[in-house]
C-alpha cells in the first residue's frame, strides 16, 4: 500500500477550455509531477479520454482520483496498475543519413526492433517505433552510440482490460 | 415601495424570447435566480452590466463596497445566514483578482457563491491588455467551477449552470467571466433554470447497506459519539439530527462551522471539537468507542495528530463528498449522500437508548475546563476584561438569539466557545481558510439577508483594520450591524503561539491602534470605548438597543491566551488547559 507503482489515470471528461488547467493544479498542489499526459476523443461523441502516467502509492492514488473525479466537467475517472492497461507509446529519432549506409548495424537495429523508417532525404532520416517503454528505452540505448540528431517520445496510451461503462454512466447522469 | 420578487413571477416575465444586450441578460438571469442583493464594484470591463443596473435598481439592489474582497465576503455572509447564493460582481484585473481570497474562502468553507466578472473584449484576450488578467487560469484551483463568457448567447445558459453548481452538492464558488464585448452584443435572450449538468453528480447514491451497517454499529456502541459540522446546516439536517442524537441519547460536539445547528442549551450538545475546542469532547475521542462524523471533513484543526485520533473507535462517516471519505481518517462506515436523507433512513433503524455513565464522563470534562477555564474567562477575578465576559454578556442580553459573525483568532475562538446559539446558521466565521477582515463585510451581507436579526461582528483589532474600509459600505447602506472590536492591542493569536513556541519573541504582533471610536464616528456610526468592566454591560446594553450600526471597542487584557489548546502535531486527547 505505501509502495510506489506507475498508475495509469483515465479520465473521461467534457472537452472544455481551462480543465486541463484545473487538472494539472490537483497534480501541482500535492508537488507530484506526472510521468505523461495524453488527451483526445474517446469512443464516445463529444468525450475526452486521458491517459496521465504517474507514480504514487495507491493510497495516495486514490485520494488524487477523488479530487479528479469531483470535478464538475469529469465523468469519471479511474486508475489501473500497469498490467491492468494494453498501453503503447511512440517514438522518432532523426538520425544523419550518412550513418544508415556507413554504420550497417542500424539497418539490423531497425529491423530487429520492428521499427519503421518514415522518411529517408540527403541529410538525415527518421525512424518511429511503437511499443512498451521498455522497448523504446532499448532502441533508444542502441540508436545512442550512433548519435542521435533528435529523439522525442509521446505520451502513453493506454485502454484498460476491464469494461468501461461510460456510456451506461452517461446516461444515467442525464435524467 | 421595493417590488416584491418572487422566482415565480420573476420566471414568468421571463418566458418569452426577446432581443436584449448580454449585459441586461445578465440581469435578467440573476432576477430568474431570486438574486434581490448582490456585492459588487464597478470598473471598465463591467460597465455596461453596471448600466442596467441602474436601470433595474427598483428590482435588484446593488451594494458598493469599499473593495472587491469585502463584495466577496459580504455576499458570503448573505449566503451563510439565509442558505441561498450570493452574488459578488467586480471588473477584470484587479477588481477580479481582489475577489480571489472570499473566493478562495468560499470554497474552503463550501459557501454557495456566484461570482461575476468583466473581461477585456475578446479580440484583447491574451494581449496584456490594459486591466487584462487571466482570472478563469487564477480562481481555477479555488473554484467548484468557473467558465469565460465570449458570446452573449451563451449567458442564460452558463448563469443557470453556475446557479445550479453553486448550490448542489456540496456547495461552493463558481466564477464567470466575461468578456466586454459579450455584455454589449444583442441577441435573442431566453432563460431556463438547470436542473442537471451531465458530468456532474451533486449528491452520491446511497448504499442502504452501509445505513444498516452504522445503524448496527451504532445500536452495538457503548460509548457512541456524534461528531457534526456544516454539512448538517447545508443539508437542512438540524431537525432530523436533534431527533436522532435525543434517540439514542448519544453526545454530540461539533466543528465550528457546524455551530448553532443545535441549540448550545441541549443537554447532549457537549461543544466544540478541535485546536481550542472543548476539553471533554476532544479527550473523549481518544475514548469512545463508535465515532459517527456527520457532514464534516476530519480538517487537520479538528483532529489534532491523525496518527493517534480515534484509533480505539470504529468510524462512521456520514458524507456528500466522495472525495472526503478516507481522505483524513480512515471509515469503517461510509455512508455517502445527502445528510438529511440519510439520518432519516437512519432515524427508525436506531434503538431507544440512553449513556448515562458515558454523558457523565462529559459532565466530569466539563467541570474540569469549567474549574481550569471557562471560570476565569467569564468570571474574571483579575482586573483587566476577558474577551469571554464580553460575550458573556451578549449572550445574556441577546438571549442567544443573535447571528455572531467572528473573524480570525482569539476572539474567534472565544466566540465560538461562548456565544449561545438558538437558532441554526448563526455562526459565521471564516473556518477553513482563517481569513482576517472577514467578520466585518460577512456581517454586513448577514445582516442584509436577515434584517430581522441581531447580527453582531465580534473581530480582533487586527483583523478589524484589514477590511476596516467596509464601515463605508455600513454607513452609505445604513446597515444596522454591531460591531464588537476586542481589543488587545496584539494580533492576539500569533502572539499566543509566539509566547508558548518561540520563546515569547514577539515579532511584529504588536499593534499601535488609531482611535477606533472617532473613526466610526467619522463615518456617523454611532460609538464607544469600554475600558473597565463596570461599563461593560450598561455598553452592550446600548449598542443592541440602537436601531442604526454600532461600534464597541473593548479594551481587553493584552496578554491573555485561548484555552484549551491542542499544540500542533499532538493528540486531541493531550489538549492543554493552561
Amino acid at each position: 500500500m505505501n509502495e510506489q507503482k506507475l498508475y495509469t489515470v483515465t479520465i473521461y471528461s467534457e472537452n472544455n477550455i481551462g480543465l486541463l488547467n484545473r487538472i494539472s493544479a490537483i497534480f501541482q498542489r500535492r508537488h507530484i509531477n506526472v510521468e505523461s499526459i495524453n488527451i483526445s476523443t474517446s469512443e464516445i461523441e463529444n468525450v475526452s479520454k486521458w491517459t496521465i502516467m504517474v507514480w504514487l502509492t495507491e493510497e495516495r492514488m486514490k485520494k488524487i482520483i477523488g479530487q479528479i473525479d469531483k470535478q464538475v466537467e469529469v465523468i469519471k475517472a479511474f486508475y489501473h496498475p500497469e498490467d491492468e492497461t494494453i498501453y503503447q507509446e511512440s517514438c522518432l529519432f532523426k538520425i544523419k543519413s550518412d550513418l544508415l549506409f556507413e554504420e550497417r548495424q542500424i539497418q539490423n537495429i531497425i529491423k530487429e526492433s520492428s521499427a519503421r523508417i518514415v522518411t529517408v532525404n540527403r541529410d538525415f532520416f527518421v525512424i518511429e517505433k511503437s511499443g512498451r517503454k521498455d522497448e523504446i528505452d532499448l532502441l533508444h540505448r542502441e540508436l545512442s552510440v550512433f548519435g542521435v540528431m533528435q529523439f522525442t517520445r509521446s505520451g502513453r496510451i493506454a485502454v484498460t482490460k476491464d469494461e468501461m461503462k461510460i456510456s451506461t454512466m452517461l446516461k444515467a447522469l442525464q435524467h | 415601495m421595493k417590488e416584491v420578487q418572487t422566482l415565480e413571477n420573476n420566471i414568468a416575465v421571463l418566458n418569452q424570447t426577446e432581443r436584449i444586450s448580454g449585459s441586461e441578460a445578465i440581469i435578467k438571469c440573476l432576477l430568474a435566480e431570486g438574486v434581490e442583493i448582490l456585492y459588487g464594484y464597478p470598473g471598465g470591463a463591467i460597465m455596461p452590466v453596471y448600466d442596467e443596473l441602474y436601470k433595474y435598481q427598483d428590482k435588484i439592489h446593488h451594494v458598493l463596497t469599499r473593495h472587491e474582497q469585502c463584495a466577496a465576503h459580504a455576499a458570503q455572509g448573505y449566503a451563510r445566514i439565509s442558505g441561498k447564493v450570493g452574488v459578488a460582481i467586480a471588473t477584470s484585473g484587479p477588481g477580479a483578482t481582489n475577489l480571489i481570497t472570499g473566493i478562495a474562502d468560499a470554497q474552503i468553507d463550501s459557501t454557495p457563491l456566484v461570482c461575476i466578472t468583466g473581461q477585456v473584449g475578446s479580440h484583447l484576450l491574451g494581449s496584456d491588455a490594459f486591466q487584462e488578467t487571466d482570472i478563469v487560469g487564477i480562481s481555477t484551483p479555488v473554484t467548484k467551477w468557473n467558465h469565460q463568457i465570449t458570446k452573449a448567447s451563451e449567458i442564460p445558459e452558463v448563469l443557470a449552470k453556475a446557479f445550479y453548481i453553486a448550490k448542489s452538492g456540496r456547495p461552493g464558488p463558481v466564477l464567470i467571466d466575461i468578456t466586454k464585448d459579450a455584455q454589449f452584443e444583442q441577441f435573442d435572450f431566453q432563460y431556463k433554470k438547470c436542473t442537471s449538468v451531465r458530468s456532474y453528480k451533486p449528491v452520491p447514491d446511497t448504499d442502504e447497506k452501509t445505513i444498516n451497517a452504522a445503524a448496527d454499529l451504532i445500536n452495538n456502541a457503548k460509548k457512541p459519539f456524534i461528531i457534526w459540522g456544516q454539512g448538517i446546516i447545508l443539508g437542512q439536517a438540524e431537525n432530523i439530527l436533534k431527533s436522532v442524537i435525543e434517540k439514542t441519547g448519544i453526545p454530540a460536539a461539533w466543528t465550528i462551522l457546524g455551530a448553532s445547528a443545535i441549540p448550545t442549551s441541549h443537554p447532549l450538545n457537549v461543544g466544540m471539537v478541535g485546536m481550542h475546542g472543548n476539553y471533554a469532547p476532544n479527550v473523549l475521542t481518544n475514548e469512545c468507542d463508535v465515532l459517527i462524523a456527520i457532514g464534516m471533513r476530519f480538517d487537520d484543526r479538528v483532529t489534532g495528530n491523525l496518527q493517534t485520533y480515534a484509533k480505539q473507535a470504529k468510524i462512521i462517516h456520514f458524507e456528500i463528498d466522495p472525495a472526503e471519505v478516507d481522505k483524513n481518517v480512515k471509515t469503517d462506515v461510509a455512508v455517502l449522500g445527502d445528510a438529511k436523507q440519510s439520518l432519516t433512513k437512519l432515524l427508525p433503524l436506531l434503538f431507544n437508548n440512553s449513556h448515562p455513565e458515558w454523558v457523565q464522563k462529559f459532565k466530569d470534562l466539563y467541570k474540569i475546563e469549567y474549574e481550569e477555564v471557562i471560570k476565569n474567562d467569564l468570571h474574571p477575578t483579575k482586573e483587566g476584561l476577558t474577551m469571554g465576559e464580553v460575550l458573556k454578556e451578549i449572550n445574556q442580553q441577546t438571549k442567544g438569539n443573535a447571528a455572531i459573525v467572528s473573524d480570525v483568532g482569539q476572539h474567534q475562538m472565544i466566540a465560538c466557545r461562548y456565544a449561545n446559539f438558538n437558532i441554526t446558521k448563526s455562526n459565521i466565521t471564516s473556518g477553513g481558510l482563517g481569513t482576517m477582515g472577514f467578520a466585518l463585510p460577512a456581517a454586513i451581507g448577514a445582516k442584509m439577508a436577515a434584517p430581522e436579526r441581531d447580527v453582531i461582528a465580534i473581530i480582533g483589532d487586527g483583523g478589524y483594520q484589514m477590511t476596516i474600509q467596509e464601515l463605508g459600505t455600513i454607513f452609505q447602506q445604513r446597515v444596522p450591524v454591531k460591531i464588537v472590536v476586542l481589543n488587545n492591542e496584539f494580533l492576539g493569536m500569533v502572539r499566543q503561539w509566539q509566547q508558548l513556541f518561540f520563546e515569547r519573541r514577539y515579532a511584529s504582533t504588536e499593534m499601535v491602534n488609531p482611535d477606533f471610536v472617532a473613526i466610526a464616528k467619522g463615518y456617523q456610526i454611532e460609538a464607544q470605548k469600554v475600558t473597565k468592566r463596570e461599563d461593560l454591560a450598561t455598553a452592550v446594553k446600548e449598542m443592541m438597543q440602537c436601531d442604526g450600526p454600532y461600534f464597541l471597542e473593548v479594551l481587553v487584557e493584552k496578554e491573555d491566551n485561548v484555552f484549551p489548546m491542542i499544540p500542533t502535531g499532538a493528540s486531541v486527547s493531550d489538549i492543554r488547559l493552561g
